[in-house]
């Protein structure tokens, strides 16, 4: 008897608690919802932007993507809003890092989330062959021809159906340098040309300091660097040709752009670490030596998500310790690579179809970019809403590019090629990176691969 | 389990009783003795029978699972270079681990027997099994860091060889290559081109040093003078840069103590080293030699060995597996051990053979059965390696520690996502463990009829 009633006290003590922790919860999602309602002047920006959204009170959506820890919190401060406007709760599924296997099984099983966000343009396409993809609706589609450029709308279409939206973007054109370094070099402008970068990285490794930071251990830092050059300097069509595998790897724009990524690689004295260093140096550790530690080295290639590195793992400041330019024109132009994440409805409905809807708008965007961490292609939107004036930069270089951005080539290919860890291209550039004499040699390699993979893909 | 099987089967094939027809040798009905074993045959065909036949008919489709491939996916495997050095990784682990786990297992379970303290040092050494392989991974890939602060095994590295070479004083640096005529000559030493005269001061520019990270307090580098062979040598880069490359600006700084070798005819006749203000003096005799810098001056800090790199990676996760396993094969061995009987090699000492004549004709034949259960449970153990390579190897290597069981899953569900291929691997797998398993059962066997 005694225990009985104890354990009926420990509930009850139980139910309190969690009462409390709801009452809290609650509490601190008004304050939220509070500060949102001002910052964005109420219902106001809903009549200009012309957004309409049907009431979906009661309802429940499931989104599915990448996203953990501060991405997924920021993506979900845009979902408030969502519930806000039309009282649909959204329920946030991570997929893990192999996001087309997982919504693989959750598909077959019978239980897709309403949206999800595909992390590559393959994989789009795979699933719409597949018949898993519902097309955009017609509220969707006016948003997105209203508020994209003609490049991104396209990316989210198949075989003349438009499925997706391309609601983040990332802008993997830039490198990020330690000003202090700069400064100490005498250097006192940035790079614009391959030529003028190769001067810079020579005079920065004259004055002390290790050049160029190089994240090899992670095979997709090596493919970004690859597509950058070969998008400056072979041009879009030849890109596009390359993506799909119309040319082959054995191709001399090929040869070029190896022998053009060679000039760095095959300086010992400029990589941070010399080559074996940057083959044993992971993607964060090469921002991390970048911008912290003893000798901190002075430029490290990568995308705008850089600035979440900098930001978490190290002390400098973004836009006085460390910034940012372009990466340089090899041939006439600078490349504009980008990546990005598509939204996709999985099920049939209004819910998926406003959701999406409202992902197309400039009031997502204008909420999402205000949150940090993200570029929106959005070329409507209040640029000023960005949290900072670095993304700022980023996201305008990204926008003025207007159609002669490409998508990251490596994303584009079958995952055997362009996404595993150890095999394919990534391995290959890997061993071009350890023997950057090797030219001829690494475009066998690289093609014998892609071969494989694109055959059975 | 299968050769419990067997060896019952073994025992019915013996000339048997005289019995009721329906009834066995223990008297039970055969429908009884099927029941019961309806459960485990169950069990069994689920968990055994039937993925290995889904397995073999799997790894006869392509990638979708759809389309008839026959024996293709078996011949991808062997025109594989990934498979190849997978397979050849497979028979060095097979080979090489079980080996060494067995002989160190031996060693430490004969040598723990004589000391006081052998419990515990049993205990310490069976501690890494109670680790998964997991956190084992883990732990080791921190030990093979290349990074002497970080890793272990190249800090170790690191002490013992900076204890027999001393390190330079200005490691990383080089000559100003767009404006000295000093050039690489070899072995990392620089030589001028032109040769000195007296009267025409040397000028050794250096660059690759931040000006802040100079050791001690280097003096303002000045420019030599005076009518004999002289020089200076000095770092040609100030912070905030500017000034004139080739030139002693002010405030650039002096480098002291580099040695610098005057070469006539590839012999060295002089040598000098720079001073405080980086001047250095040298002989009249060195009047027309060529000025070297040795590669003493430069020679780039010890940075350990690449444990992790591709010639030493599979060693280096031999390694770690070896630490896991020891404690277990010198737990069975040490087991063993306690049943030897104590007369033989009382006898045999008596007799007057030493401690390792004993250890050698005595103990070892003695424990040979035992050493065969170490050895083959290992040898099965090792052919499935997975998560020591998996986690141990970085991205860069994996392909240089690749085994079979990796490989297997990289094919399937790595991005490959080729199942079929993964399936044949599998099937190979089962192909190389069936001889162990086979001498292992005829092994059982016998000892049960002993």
């Amino acid at each position: 008897m005694r225990t009985t009633s104890s354990k009926n006290g420990t509930r009850r003590a139980a139910r309190t608690a969690a009462a409390l922790l709801a009452g809290a919860l609650t509490l601190a999602l008004s304050g939220c919802g509070g500060d949102d309602n001002k910052s964005d002047g109420g219902g106001s920006s809903e009549s200009s932007s012309g957004l309409k959204l049907p009431s979906l009170s009661g309802q429940t959506l499931e989104v599915a993507a990448v996203w953990t820890g501060a991405e997924q919190d920021n993506f979900m401060k845009v979902m408030d809003e969502f519930k806000k406007r039309t009282g649909a709760k959204v329920n946030f599924v991570p997929t893990g890092n192999n996001t087309s296997t997982f919504l693989g099984t959750k598909i077959q099983g019978g239980k897709p989330p309403d949206v999800a966000f595909l992390p590559q343009v393959g994989v789009l396409h795979q699933f719409a062959d597949k018949g898993w993809l519902k097309p955009l609706g017609a509220d969707a589609k006016a948003q997105l021809t209203k508020n994209f450029s003609k490049g991104w709308v396209d990316l989210g279409a198949w075989k003349g159906t438009q499925y997706g939206v391309y609601a983040k973007a990332a802008n993997k054109s830039l490198v990020w340098y330690n000003t202090a370094n700069f400064e100490a070099a005498g250097i006192s402008s940035t790079p614009k040309t391959w030529k003028d970068f190769l001067t810079t990285a020579q005079t920065l490794s004259d004055a002390g300091t290790p050049a160029v930071s190089i994240g090899g251990a992670d095979g997709w830092t090596l493919t970004d660097w690859f597509e950058n050059v070969y998008l400056s300097q072979a041009g879009p069509d030849k890109y596009d040709q390359l993506a799909a595998h119309k040319i082959k790897w054995t191709d001399p724009s090929v040869k070029d752009a190896l022998t053009t990524l060679a000039q760095l690689w095959g300086k010992n004295d400029l990589i941070a670490g010399g080559n074996k260093g940057a083959l044993n140096t992971e993607f964060p550790k090469s921002v991390t030596q970048t911008f912290s530690g003893d000798t901190p080295a002075g430029m490290v290639f990568e995308g705008d998500f850089v600035a979440a590195n900098i930001n978490g793992d190290t002390k400098a400041k973004l836009g006085t310790d460390a910034k940012v330019f372009p990466f340089p024109a090899v041939g006439s132009d600078s490349p504009v690579v980008s990546g990005g994440d598509v939204a996709v409805a999985l099920k049939d409905g209004k819910g998926a179809q406003a959701l999406l809807t409202f992902l197309a708008s400039t009031d997502a965007a204008e909420v999402w970019a205000a949150q940090g961490g993200i570029l929106s292609p959005n070329k409507e939107m209040d640029q000023s809403k960005y949290k900072d004036a670095i993304t700022k930069q980023i996201a305008q270089q990204l926008i003025s590019a207007g159609d002669n951005f490409r998508f990251d080539m490596s994303d584009q290919a079958p995952a055997a090629f362009g996404g595993t860890a150890g095999v394919g291209e990534w391995k290959d550039l890997q061993d071009f990176l350890r023997n950057p004499k090797d030219v001829a040699g690494t475009q066998q390699k690289l093609e014998a691969d892609a071969a494989k993979a694109y055959g059975s893909g | 389990m299968t050769s419990v099987a067997n060896s019952t089967g073994g025992a019915g094939a013996l000339p048997a009783p005289a019995a009721e027809p329906g009834k066995s040798v223990t008297g039970t009905r055969l429908w009884v003795a099927v029941l019961f074993l309806l459960p485990a045959f169950v069990l069994l065909g689920a968990l055994v029978v039937y993925p290995i036949g889904y397995s073999i008919w799997r790894s006869l489709y392509d990638a979708d699972g759809s389309g008839f491939v026959g024996l293709k996916n078996y011949g991808d495997i062997f025109a594989n270079d990934a498979t190849l050095t997978a397979v050849r990784n497979t028979a060095i682990w097979v080979a090489v681990a079980p080996a060494i786990v067995t002989a160190l297992g031996l060693i430490f379970a004969v040598l723990t027997e004589r000391v006081r303290w052998g419990t515990a040092f049993k205990l310490i050494v069976f501690m890494p099994m109670a680790i998964s392989m997991l956190a084992a991974g883990i732990i080791f890939r921190l030990v093979y860091e290349q990074d002497p602060n970080l890793g272990a095994a190249n800090a170790v590295a690191k002490s013992i060889h900076d204890t027999f070479v001393s390190s330079s004083v200005y490691p990383n640096a080089r000559p100003n290559a767009a404006v000295s005529d000093l050039k690489p000559s070899g072995g990392g030493s620089f030589t001028t081109t032109g040769t000195v005269r007296a009267g025409t001061p040397a000028m050794l520019p250096l660059v690759g040093i931040a000006p802040n990270k100079l050791p001690g307090s280097p003096e303002n580098a000045r420019t030599a003078s005076g009518s004999g062979v002289t020089g200076t040598v000095w770092l040609d880069f100030k912070l905030g840069g500017g000034g004139t490359k080739g030139k002693v600006d002010p405030g650039e700084k002096a480098l002291k103590g580099v040695k610098v070798e005057a070469v006539k005819g590839g012999k060295v006749v002089a040598s000098a080293k720079s001073g405080a203000d980086g001047t250095f003096t040298l002989p009249a005799s060195a009047d027309g030699a060529r000025l070297r810098l040795p590669a003493s001056n430069f020679s780039a800090p010890y940075n350990g060995i690449d444990w992790l790199g591709p010639t030493l990676v599979t060693p280096a996760i031999i390694g770690a597996y070896v630490w896991m396993w020891a404690g277990f094969a010198m737990v069975l061995i040490a087991a063993g051990l306690a049943g030897v009987d104590r007369n033989l090699l009382e006898a045999a000492r008596v007799d007057g053979a030493n401690e390792w004549q004993v250890f050698r004709r005595v103990t070892v034949p003695l424990l040979a059965p035992v050493l065969v259960v170490v050895l083959i449970t290992l040898m099965i153990n090792v052919m499935k390696i997975f998560d020591l390579v998996y986690i141990i190897a970085p991205q860069p290597s994996q392909d240089d520690a690749n085994v079979l069981a990796l490989q297997l899953f990289l094919s399937s569900f790595g991005g490959g996502g080729n199942e079929g291929v993964g399936s044949a691997i599998g099937v190979i797998l089962l192909l190389l463990v069936l001889p162990v398993m086979f001498v292992n059962i005829r092994r059982l066997r016998r000892e049960r009829q002993r």
